[in-house]
């Protein structure tokens, strides 16, 4: 039976008021006056009236609300909302609420029994029918939530009452034959489009080639049988690009070994060989993160991921998912490590753009505007963090307009780990034969079916809606207490990874490999609801899980800790050494590969590019510019100014750890580096920090990946971080990756890495990559349009230092402080911020001279561990002028530089003003220490330009002076956001 | 070495005083929790709630029970609605048996939410006035009698929450007035200033931060001592340490947080 449990307020409710105010901004034209929320429980279970009632008690603090057992409609509205999820999707309060009826009532529920949230929300006001659906399509996402909409009158006759309950059509219950004895067109079809099902649909993308498909076809000839949907979903998931990441691995023009081999993972061999001793890093590439030595006992693990094509549907899930995600990858290193930070990068769109895209011609299937992409992935952050009690201290905002049709939403997690425990290493891991394949964690349902072949794919029509997951922080969050505080410890499992792209036919595919075989009883998989076939039980992606090898006599030990934890954990099957990944599925052996097939039978792709001109030459045109102005306009960007309104609202002290801050100085800038103190009772220190520069790529993608390192760099420098204890995290995100052009742009990058981080002696210990970060679909008029997101690549830094005491921030602290700039400045303005902010197309990219900056790195770090510094700060994207003006405003004080003298070649005062020249810092001195610096820094281009000052700030470039208040540049600084 | 630390020291040689820090289902900030405790001379257990539903009797060694901060449930259905009702419903009757000795009782954040929610002290938390999770520092004033609390006028610590504005029925509100137990309140002071931020950050009734019971023995309150322990944990320490190191003068080790643990642990010695 059906009932409701309503919960509203009794004591003023500020999410109503909040509702009322920015629905309110963004429908000024509506007659809106009002709204009220309640909170509403639909209750599918045979519960007696008396339950009912102690189960809302429960859901109802008697201090502050109140219950009903229908929702209460107030006095006056003229239409009521209720938003609840669609079937199937996490409904996380649902789950609670659930929880909470059953300690009640003393029973669990049963199987087909539950609990869904929803919201209504009543409108005051004189709104009409329009005003009510203009109002709902803002208030929910239709790919995961229903809105209904009642007017005065519906209400009235009370709100009907629907569990939204999966209801699975018949699928079929057993695994299917595919037939690839066909044409190739129907081969074709069947790699880009999906299997076919019974009633003519496709199932969704397999993301195979045609020589792909032609090499299965070939294997299960000599097999001389057909293949079933659970193999060739299977091989598809495995081989996809997410997984196999096939575009780096794959020959490339004249490099055999792939551009990962050869420039990636090649620099770090060449810089671990040439560190000897000094080598840092203890596991790298092989595992789910990469790890580097904190001390002698424990090490620090650091993965960052990204989420994006799932972002651009659901901005919320896609966020939460990439936080909750990547905390895996953490957990899912060597046997466990615990997660301890967490950071993020959102390239969007401007959020004011207006712009409407459709997937679709018809114009059915709309893009989520551009403000509530931000609005999404900023929340899903925010819940992914916090909720899972991870400090999220450094994070950006990169905005350009090519990142419209699908954002990139990066999420990272450093881990802490002990290298022992009673002699076992913990960052070494092996599944052995006769070890139970044990699934821990969540359930399956058909989330994320697809999302390893579907963010290989670009997102057009018939992007599958089940792509779309929602994380579940505090399932995750019990098996990670569960995992890391006991079970790890105790040495019950053998080994352990996390289920991801792919599900478990990603992670026990992959777990196989060490052990030599697997075996699997699919009926053993907890499923959310009934009616899954086995191919989606094996693909599905629902999130929290991880899967393990625990030796059979470990099993009874394990299960019991699992039990007390509230974590549900399955025997789902067995290691072997058979060589083989056999699936049965109520006895009947629905997939039967050999792990050689499986992991190494993708055909290579001779991959060829086609060599791109470097676009960087002088600029055309340049207008007339009002320095004075640009100078408060460069601050004003969204790139640049201050994205308080994020940092603010995630917790970034959770844990104690916190060092520095995400927002440093008085006047909250913005940091660009976090750093972190992990074990109590130690003073060593970890320091973060990221590079991005995808602008750039519209001139050259080598100085774009060049200046992402050397970014990266600067900014742990400035935090107090050494090169000799740091090493790097590549994220590619590519668009349109098939063709040539873009290989050669991708290759370019790649090499930069290469060469930038060997002379860096800065190791990659882990990177990924994201290639179809491509929007094709229609505009407003119907047109079709291809939006290709600017190849970026995200450096991600961690470091070591010995002493926190020493960390650094970007704020100015006193009067009469010296201040100097280090590095040359050049005429680079080309894709600048101020040429964007001009709309100046060309002109000179910045170029990385790693050497030099490298002495100018080492002077620096040495000048912080002396205590000689006072703040520093790189100079990266708005140039010199938005580095005075950050430290200015960090520290509310002002200054007084003359940039005249500068060193390097730029000469006119927007050069010098904006130009992003890498490899330079802007350093206030501690008093007394001037000389003692300029020692420091002998053989490294700088100049003393001028002094920290009261309130005023002053800039002269030659002839030119321009004057401002730290209240003016603050107001600038923080202005674009102001209403977030 | 001041007055305290010889205190920790001399206490060392008698049986320290026990801690037991409550974890599971999203409460996440035992770790630094029980450090805090550590450092200053108790000795601490973290114990999940399903552990101590099991073995009440746990409670008999301790002399200090904490619900610490975190997310407990997800907050789902209102920030420690579902935790407190497990609490009340397993633990409730052999919580107040344990308070029927000299004991205390901490509930920070998350752990204030539920110890309002399972009925230990009085009032409610509810969604902040600017409704969303807010990460600061604040300032707050010693107002109450509390042991946690002694020697303590005012101090600087963070908050991170999104459900913290404290709520009670006026009469509840005169009575803890009358009987001394609104413990800690907001302030407009040093961190504040220094950040132009607004002393009270959700908009609680009184300025209310923090309420005490069973005469003080039990604490509620939204900020975080256990993450200002540290010098360097404090929102503007390197500006500090230019003050202190340019004056010749060695910067501070510990944060202001931490005196409310030694307070606890020397209660009982």
């Amino acid at each position: 039976m059906i009932r409701r449990i309503a919960v509203s307020s009794g004591v003023g409710d500020a999410r109503a008021r909040h509702y009322l105010a920015s629905l309110k901004a963004l429908f000024p034209e509506a007659p809106l006056t009002g709204v009220a929320t309640v909170a509403a429980y639909t209750v599918d279970a045979e519960l007696s009236l008396k339950e009912l009632e102690s189960a809302a008690e429960r859901l109802t603090n008697p201090i502050t609300e109140q219950y009903s057992l229908d929702v209460p409609s107030p006095d006056a509205f003229s239409y009521c909302i209720e938003i609840g999820y669609l079937p199937g999707v996490t409904d996380n309060v649902g789950h609670t609420a659930k929880e909470t009826i059953e300690d009640a009532i003393h029973r669990a529920f049963g199987a087909d029994e539950g609990v869904y949230s929803s919201t209504f929300l009543f409108l005051e006001g004189s709104l009409n029918a329009e005003h009510a659906a203009a109002l709902a399509k803002e208030l929910h996402n239709p790919l995961i939530e229903r809105a209904t909409i009642f007017s005065a009158d519906d209400a009235k006759k009370g709100f009907p009452l629907s569990a939204p309950k999966v209801m699975l059509r018949a699928q079929t219950l057993h695994a299917d034959e595919v037939d690839l004895d066909v044409p190739d067109d129907e081969l074709v079809r069947i790699g880009k489009e999906g299997i076919k099902g019974k009633d003519g649909t496709r199932r969704g993308p397999l993301a195979l080639s045609l020589d792909a498909m032609k090499t299965i076809r070939g294997h299960f000839k000599k097999l001389d049988r057909k293949p079933t949907d659970v193999e060739l979903e299977s091989l598809a998931g495995t081989w996809s690009e997410h997984c196999k990441h096939t575009i780096f691995a794959d020959p490339l023009d004249e490099i055999e070994d792939g551009i990962y081999r050869c420039y990636i993972k090649g620099a770090t061999e060449k810089i671990r060989k040439q560190k000897g001793k000094k080598d840092f890093c203890v596991s790298v590439f092989k595992d789910n993160s990469g790890a580097i030595r904190l001390d002698d006992k424990y090490l620090i693990t650091h993965k960052v991921e990204t989420h994006n094509a799932p972002s651009a549907l659901d901005p919320f899930g896609g966020a939460i998912t990439a936080i909750v995600g990547v905390n895996r990858d953490c957990l899912g290193f060597g046997l466990g490590a615990k997660p301890i930070a967490n950071v993020y990068g959102f390239c969007v769109a401007d959020p004011h753009d207006e712009s409407a895209f459709y997937r679709d011609s018809a114009k059915t299937q709309e893009l989520l505007a551009s403000r509530r992409i931000l609005e999404g992935v900023v929340a899903g952050v925010n819940a992914g963090g916090n909720q899972s009690g991870i400090p999220t201290p450094l994070g950006f905002v990169a905005v350009d307009q090519s990142f419209r049709g699908k954002p990139l939403v990066f999420g990272g997690t450093i881990g802490l780990i002990p290298r022992k425990v009673r002699g076992r290493k913990l960052y070494e891991k092996k599944a052995r034969p006769g070890d139970y394949i044990v699934m821990l964690g969540g359930r399956v349902g058909l989330d994320g079916i697809h999302g390893a072949t579907f963010s290989s794919e670009a997102l057009a029509t018939g992007s599958p809606a089940t792509a779309v997951q929602i994380g579940d922080p505090i399932t995750q969050k019990k098996l990670s207490d569960a995992l890391v505080r006991e079970a790890r410890d105790k040495g019950l499992y053998t080994s352990i990874t996390d289920n991801g792209a792919g599900g478990l036919s990603g992670s026990v595919g992959e777990m196989a490999r060490e052990a030599g075989g697997c075996r699997v009883d699919l009926e053993h998989v907890p499923l959310k609801y009934e009616g899954l076939s086995p191919w989606q039980i094996w693909l599905s992606e629902s999130q929290e899980r991880m899967t393990l090898a625990v030796p059979k006599k470990n099993w009874a030990a394990f299960k019991k800790i699992m039990d007390r934890y509230g974590v549900e954990a399955t025997r789902i099957g067995e290691f072997t050494k058979t060589g083989k990944c056999v699936v049965r599925y109520q006895g009947n052996t629905v997939m039967d590969l050999s792990l050689d097939f499986l992991h190494e039978g993708r055909p290579v792709l001779m991959q060829k590019s086609v060599k791109q001109e470097a676009r960087s030459k002088e600029a055309a045109q340049m207008p007339n510019v009002d320095v004075r102005q640009a100078i408060l306009d460069v601050l004003t960007r969204p790139s640049v100014g201050s994205t308080a309104f994020i940092a603010g609202q995630y917790d970034h002290e959770v844990q104690g750890m916190s060092v520095t801050k995400p927002l440093q100085g008085r006047g909250r800038v913005n940091a660009e580096s976090g750093v972190l103190k992990p074990l109590p009772n130690s003073k060593r220190g970890v320091v973060l920090s990221q590079g991005y520069c995808p602008w750039y790529s519209t001139l050259d993608t080598y100085a774009m990946a060049a200046a992402a390192i050397d970014t990266a760099v600067r900014n742990a420098v400035c935090a107090g971080a050494s090169r000799d204890y740091l090493a790097i995290l590549d994220n590619f995100c590519w668009s349109s990756s098939e063709k040539p052009e873009r290989l050669w742009e991708l290759k370019q990058a790649a090499k930069a890495c290469y060469d930038i981080a060997t002379r860096y002696g800065t190791p990659f210990i882990s990177g990924k990559d994201s290639m179809h970060n491509d929007f094709r679909g229609y505009d407003e008029s119907g047109k079709a349009v291809h939006i290709a997101a600017l190849p970026t690549l995200l450096v991600s830094a961690i470091g070591v230092i010995p002493d926190v005491a020493r960390a650094m921030t970007l704020d100015f602290k006193e009067v009469g402080d010296a201040l100097y700039i280090v590095g040359e400045t050049n005429d680079e303005m080309g894709a600048s911020e101020y040429f964007e902010l001009l709309g100046v197309r060309g002109g000179q990219v910045p170029v990385v001279d790693a050497s030099k900056h490298a002495k100018a790195y080492d002077a620096v770090a040495k000048a912080i561990e002396k205590g000689f510094i006072a703040s520093a700060i790189g100079v990266g994207r708005g140039g010199l002028a938005a580095a005075l003006a950050k430290s200015a405003v960090g520290g509310q004080l002002g200054f007084n530089a003359d940039l005249s003298n500068i060193p390097g070649k730029a000469r006119r005062p927007d050069a010098t003003l904006f130009s992003e020249s890498q490899g330079r810092i802007l350093l206030s001195v501690r008093k007394g220490k001037e000389k003692e610096l300029e020692k420091l820094l002998k053989g490294v281009p700088f100049a003393r330009v001028g002094e920290v000052g009261k309130g005023a700030c002053a800039i002269t470039t030659g002839k030119e002076k321009f004057e401002y208040s730290v209240s003016a540049l603050t107001e600038s600084y923080r202005s674009f956001f102001k209403q977030w | 070495m001041n007055r305290s630390k010889k205190q920790e020291k001399r206490s060392s040689k008698r049986a320290k005083p026990h801690v037991i820090i409550l974890s599971g289902y999203g409460l996440n900030t035992e770790d630094e929790t029980k450090a805090a405790f550590e450092s200053v001379g108790a000795t601490a257990d973290i114990v999940h709630i399903n552990d101590l539903i099991a073995r009440p009797t746990l409670l008999n060694k301790a002399n200090i029970l904490v619900v610490g901060g975190g997310f407990a449930y997800g907050d789902h259905t209102g920030a420690g609605k579902a935790y407190g009702n497990r609490l009340k419903a397993h633990l409730g009757k052999d919580i107040s048996k344990f308070l029927e000795r000299d004991t205390l009782m901490l509930g920070i954040c998350n752990g204030f939410q539920i110890l309002t929610s399972a009925g230990f002290l009085p009032g409610a938390l509810i969604a902040n006035n600017v409704p969303r999770y807010s990460a600061r520092w604040v300032d707050l004033k010693v107002k109450g009698e509390s042991p946690w609390l002694r020697g303590i006028n005012t101090m600087s610590v963070p908050i991170a929450h999104g459900e913290g504005k404290y709520y009670a029925p006026p009469e509840v509100l005169e009575t803890l007035e009358k009987e001394n137990a609104i413990a800690l309140q907001y302030i407009d002071g040093e961190v504040s200033q220094h950040f132009g931020l607004p002393p009270n950050p959700n908009g609680s009734l009184k300025n209310i931060a923090g309420v005490t019971s069973h005469g003080g023995r039990v604490l509620g309150l939204m900020p975080h001592p256990e993450r200002a322990v540290f010098f360097t944990q404090l929102p503007h320490w390197t500006l500090l340490r230019e003050e202190y190191v340019r004056s010749g003068k060695k910067f501070p080790q510990e944060g202001p947080g931490l005196q409310l643990f030694r307070n606890a642990v020397q209660y009982f010695v």
